[in-house]
């Protein structure tokens, strides 16, 4: 934990932020905040989504500029202008979503940048890469194109173009969410070897276990402000639990955990509300395939999906839904084949599916909240009569899924896209957990959310289950998991490599078949 | 000028201040219309000046010509008919998000076949009911001309901009080819289909001049726009253009709709043609082209898709090319000025409605 | 029947084909590279009448044809210069503006030409051919290919030019990064705005230049409406030719020969209507997307304005 180089007192901060302040229609994403980054260290930044971590990487980043307050570059006040200016000025950036060009080689993405007229130096990049990865251990496939790289390849790929561009700072946007356990230990060995080479590292997380592993100074944000600060002495003094205790009270006042699971009912006798047997899917060029998957779900079960982002998680939440051309395979809810019905036909069953893309495919961002609360029931009655819209009756409904599920929005007739996360996902979940439900695939179902809204969607996925309702989790949090479901099934390269029962021994197991050993 | 904006008929305040906030905002898109369209007119007047000719007396010639004298606006509320019902048809295929920009192939083709068919069905058959399957036929024939990009775009995923465009370069010929060969009226030198008698033709309206063809379009358009704001098929046709992957995800048959935007897209397309022969023309000549679909789109943009406005702009573009093609005769000015006025006022209202949206939300922040 | 297929016949109509190729493919390689970069360039029908009414009017006053082509080409430009404004720098609806540009130049030229031309229409002398030795002995060949005026020659060179500047040059992954990932260009340093402001300014010139080839060299004089959709079909020619140039002159030829045949059998009073054969090319591309159809490869961004920050 510890290094040695960060021990020199008064070295000069690379770039500091003074009473930076950024606000955005509505909201104040950065509220005055002060920031000191030194070269030797490993910056944590540690927030929730909201906190105001994005807007401050777009400040370092040059993407945007700060309303008020100033920023620091070797101790002399200097706006950042441009994501140019900010490389210029030594500042690399790893964006939470991926910054390269998918359909560009990774060495033509490494040159993007140089002077237009020029032609690109290929040989002169092969030798600075070959270089820099020899120092840090990584290999990197230089004439592959992006698209053919896995995530954490890409990834890769960023950091070495931070370092091909001698950058003195290197800003890390939760860069671990989309990487195996393994892949997040390597991560954090190589951040520890740039900053022995003496570079500046600012690593934004949400997840604590990370910020203690790998930090050396933590800052803490809350809201858009900094509530907290424990310096390296500080850090070293401490043990993991310590600092972990420190930073949730930091974070979140006091301690404040899941309310106690309700005693749910597995009703272990009943038959099966959905049965998936040999469920294949087609690989795509951008997605993987899914072979012979097969598994059961209970009324009142929760069957969690672990497994590494992109293993097709998506692949199966839609070939169950309807939306994927399945290869083979059955699917099954209460006994009566659906693997042949459409969308729309499976969900008047009783099977529904609450998307991880709630802008991109669950709503019509510039559609009113209360149209879509009706999306997938355009036509129906009482909403709709003989096709012509009845808009009392899907104003007084839309008002009372609004009461109901607490979706805080100015007026129905607000496009969706204008209201915050968490409240987009109640309206889907008022949309999918709506009369008739009988099994319910959540996607990600938390992914992007504050703690409140986080606790509370979890809350209404449990109340689903005790209400004798099958339950597909699909989640890369594997905290989540733990917490919520009955049994879980490991996801790996399109297949269910096992599945264990969620007993105490489970976390093991669950990371065991993970990282590819049987559990 | 986004298409997504349109505004959703179920939206319903809950405050009660609704009413003063829906006449203020009325009010506030009638400024930042015809604020524009004067803009335009000025800056157009400018080019008049350019070229010698005094803008004052050009306007005042176009408004008098078409839009006070009688003759004037009677020409002016005929040639209307056409237009509704193509911007009808564009109304659809903008807000399902598919820019069918092959409505002059369909516009001839349902021209061709209606001037084609109409002479020879009154001989055999009571007039109305002839002229009634020379729409339908028109109908059908501009439908399965747009089948082809509609089924690229439905099941390839082949972009529609360029198909429809191909389409209607190969409409326009084979439109002409369909004149010149297979309908031509053989007791004419200059070729051309047969004459439908002025008997035979849409009924003109009370002693004016004013085509029938006009009330048809009229009720098409506001058809159109109650059918894409009022009902279910509307709102998953504007699902479609606003968000495919959410239409995909709800579970509507993308591809059926998508066939179904281009066939009534094209259909109405197809029935202005005829709008036109049966109303209007009589005939087709050879190598006549009107190219309205073209001129109607800015029409459809600048009405914002509502089926209303478009109503409004439709006039007001009749009034420009009925008064400009008399004042080509009478001033001297090509009728082409017409295209230039319209591009400006097109130019000027995207500025306007970016200038606008940039003050709102620096006033939010 | 032996008209047809005489030596001169043949040879006269791969001249006209080439000749009525290079607009289209001028427009094609413009259409293309504003593409490449993200911007859906409607507006290039406006762009060529724009070159072609300038660069007539250049050539006429000042008797040479090359500043003919110069005026052209900056005709062109100005007019991509209002589209690059309003769709580029500040995102306004490319479909709209294009439209609204096409519809405008075709009424300003028409305009000016009408109260400059009209009572006159002037012609411009027959374009010197710069014949190229020994090749253009060749029998059918020599004369159809190797006697056209020196910017036929430079417009093919262009092709590859293209080629290289796309495959092997910084501002060719550049123009790439603008069309496919804008954000990324923007955060490893370069302006995505100026990337496609240069694509879109690069355009209007070569269009400029196509539309001032067609009236100075492929009529010799400017007529309203010259252009005819030649602007269009150089957009088809772009989508068809998935980022490839030489594709785009492929295309080209294949819609001059079509062309140049409708003419030559005018000539030759044949007695089929020319519209039969104007409609082959296109009837060929539409059976050439029945059938292999996939998806044409276009740029993730086109026609999406690039905001920075923007989610």
């Amino acid at each position: 934990m510890s290094s040695s180089s960060s021990s020199s007192v008064g070295r000069r901060d690379i770039v500091a932020l003074e009473g930076v302040t950024k606000r955005f229609p509505g909201i104040v994403a950065n509220d005055s905040i002060d920031l000191s980054i030194r070269p030797g260290e490993v910056h944590v930044l540690l927030g929730e989504n909201g906190a105001g971590k994005s807007t401050l990487i777009g400040m370092l980043s040059g993407l945007q500029q700060p309303d008020e307050g100033r920023i620091l570059v070797d101790g002399k006040p200097l706006p950042i202008t441009s994501p140019r200016h900010a490389l210029a000025l030594g500042i690399g950036t790893v964006f939470q979503h991926m910054m390269l060009v998918p359909t560009l080689t990774v060495a033509e993405n490494l040159l993007l940048g140089g002077p237009w007229w020029q032609r690109p130096k290929t040989e002169e990049l092969a030798a600075r890469v070959a270089e820099i990865t020899r120092s840090l251990g990584l290999t990197v496939k230089l004439h592959a194109k992006v698209a053919e790289l896995s995530l954490g390849e890409q990834q890769q790929v960023e950091i070495l173009r931070a370092m091909v561009r001698n950058s003195r700072l290197l800003i890390l946007d939760e860069s671990t969410s989309m990487l195996t356990p393994k892949g997040i230990d390597e991560l954090g060995a190589l951040m520890r070897r740039l900053v022995e080479q003496g570079l500046a590292i600012v690593f934004i997380t949400h997840k604590l276990k990370e910020a203690a592993a790998f930090g050396d100074r933590i800052s803490v944000l809350k809201l858009g402000r900094k509530v907290g600060e424990i310096p390296p002495e500080r850090f070293r003094a401490l043990g993991e639990q310590e600092i972990i205790s420190e930073i949730v009270e930091l974070m979140f006042g006091k301690q404040k955990d899941d309310p106690e699971a309700v005693e749910r009912a597995v009703r272990a006798d009943a038959a099966p509300l959905l049965q998936v047997t040999d469920l294949a899917v087609a690989p795509t060029d951008n997605a993987p395939g899914l072979s012979s998957i097969s598994f059961d779900i209970l009324p009142g079960e929760i069957l969690g999906i672990a497994g590494i982002d992109g293993n097709g998680q998506k692949q199966l939440a839609e070939a169950l839904a309807g939306q994927r051309a399945t290869t083979g395979g059955s699917v099954r809810l209460e006994g009566a084949a659906i693997e042949a019905l459409s969308v729309g036909e499976r969900r008047q069953r009783g099977l529904r599916y609450l998307t991880d893309d709630r802008l991109g495919e669950g709503t019509v961002g510039t559609f009113p909240v209360s149209i879509n609360f009706f999306l997938k029931q355009v036509g129906a009655a009482p909403f709709w009569r003989n096709g012509v819209e009845q808009r009392a009756e899907i104003d007084k409904r839309a008002a009372q899924l609004v009461r109901d599920y607490d979706v805080r929005t100015p007026s129905l007739k607000t496009p969706v896209a204008r209201l915050s996360g968490g409240n987009i996902q109640k309206v889907l979940l008022a949309r999918e957990l709506a009369e008739g439900a009988k099994v319910v695939i959540f996607n990600k179902p938390t992914y992007g959310l504050d703690l409140a809204n986080t606790l509370a969607s979890r809350q209404r996925i449990r109340d689903t289950a005790a209400r004798g309702l099958a339950v597909l989790l699909i989640s890369t949090d594997l905290e989540e998991l733990l917490s919520m479901c009955d049994r879980i099934a490991v996801i790996a390269n399109g297949a269910l490599v096992g599945t264990v029962e969620n007993t105490d021994d489970a976390r093991t197991k669950v990371g065991r078949l993970m990282i590819g050993l049987a559990a | 000028m986004s298409i997504d904006t349109a505004p959703t008929a179920s939206a319903t305040a809950l405050d009660a201040t609704s009413a003063a906030a829906t006449r203020r905002d009325i009010l506030h898109r009638l400024l930042m219309t015809l604020g524009p369209i004067l803009i335009a007119l000025v800056i157009a007047g400018c080019i008049l000046l350019a070229v010698g000719v005094d803008p004052l007396a050009y306007y005042g010639f176009v408004l008098e010509k078409g839009l006070f004298s009688p003759l004037g606006i009677q020409q002016t509320l005929t040639r209307m008919a056409p237009l509704l019902f193509l911007a009808a048809g564009l109304i659809v295929a903008f807000r399902a998000g598919m820019w069918n920009l092959g409505g002059d192939g369909q516009f001839l083709l349902g021209a061709v076949t209606a001037a084609a068919s109409a002479p020879v069905l009154v001989e055999i058959m009571p007039a109305w009911l002839a002229l009634f399957c020379s729409f339908l036929i028109a109908m059908v024939v501009a439908m399965i001309w747009s089948l082809v990009p509609a089924l690229l775009r439905a099941y390839q995923g082949v972009n529609e901009i360029i198909t429809t465009l191909m389409m209607t370069f190969l409409g326009t010929s084979f439109a002409n080819v369909l004149v010149k060969l297979a309908f031509r009226d053989p007791s004419t030198t200059v070729p051309q289909t047969r004459t439908l008698p002025v008997e035979d033709r849409l009924p003109r309206l009370f002693d004016t001049t004013i085509t029938s063809g006009l009330l048809l379009g009229l009720a098409t358009i506001i058809i159109v726009h109650l059918v894409m704001t009022r009902t279910s098929f509307g709102l998953k046709l504007r699902i479609v253009g606003a968000n495919p992957r959410a239409a995909v995800h709800s579970g509507l048959g993308v591809p059926g709709l998508t066939v179904a935007v281009f066939a009534i897209s094209a259909g109405l397309a197809g029935l202005a043609g005829a709008v036109d022969i049966i109303g209007v023309q009589g005939n087709v000549r050879a190598d006549w082209n009107p190219a309205y679909g073209l001129a109607v789109i800015p029409a459809v943009f600048l009405a914002r898709m509502n089926g209303f406005a478009a109503i409004g702009f439709v006039f007001l573009l009749s009034v420009l090319s009925i008064g400009g093609e008399s004042a080509a005769r009478r001033l001297g000015v090509p009728n082409t000025f017409t295209l230039v006025l319209v591009s400006i006022v097109l130019i000027v209202l995207a500025l306007a409605e970016y200038v606008d949206h940039r003050y709102h939300q620096s006033r939010k922040a | 029947m032996t008209g047809l297929f005489s030596e001169v016949f043949l040879s006269a109509l791969l001249f006209g084909a080439v000749t009525a190729a290079i607009p289209l493919l001028l427009a094609g390689l413009g259409e293309q590279m504003s593409e490449k970069a993200g911007v859906l360039n409607i507006g290039i029908e406006g762009m060529m009448l724009a070159g072609a009414y300038l660069g007539f009017v250049g050539a006429f006053y000042s008797g040479s044809l090359w500043l003919g082509f110069l005026t052209g080409a900056a005709g062109g430009v100005a007019v991509a210069l209002i589209m690059a404004l309003l769709c580029v720098r500040i995102g306004l609806n490319q479909i709209v503006i294009g439209i609204a540009l096409t519809l405008g130049l075709e009424g300003l030229t028409a305009l000016l030409h009408h109260f400059q031309f009209s009572r006159s229409y002037p012609r411009l002398p027959a374009a010197d051919a710069t014949v190229i030795p020994l090749l253009s002995d060749i029998p059918v060949i020599g004369p159809a290919f190797f006697k056209h005026h020196l910017i036929v020659y430079l417009a093919v060179a262009l092709v590859f030019a293209m080629s290289y500047l796309y495959r092997r040059t910084q501002l060719g992954l550049n123009l790439q990064a603008a069309g496919d990932k804008p954000a990324a260009l923007d955060v490893a340093g370069i302006d995505v705005i100026r990337t496609r402001t240069i694509a879109v300014l690069t355009t209007g010139a070569l269009a400029g230049l196509g539309g001032a080839y067609l009236a100075n060299v492929g009529a010799g004089l400017f007529i309203p409406f010259i252009t005819n959709g030649a602007g269009f079909l150089g957009i088809v020619l772009a989508m068809l030719a998935r980022g490839r140039p030489i594709w785009v002159l492929f295309g080209a030829l294949l819609f001059g020969v079509c062309l140049s045949l409708t003419t030559a059998m005018q000539v030759a009073g044949i007695n089929i209507p020319t519209d039969v054969i104007q409609m082959l090319p296109f009837l060929a591309v539409m059976i050439m997307l029945v059938l292999f159809g996939r998806r044409a490869s276009l740029p993730a961004a086109l026609g999406i304005p690039y905001e920075r920050g923007a989610r």
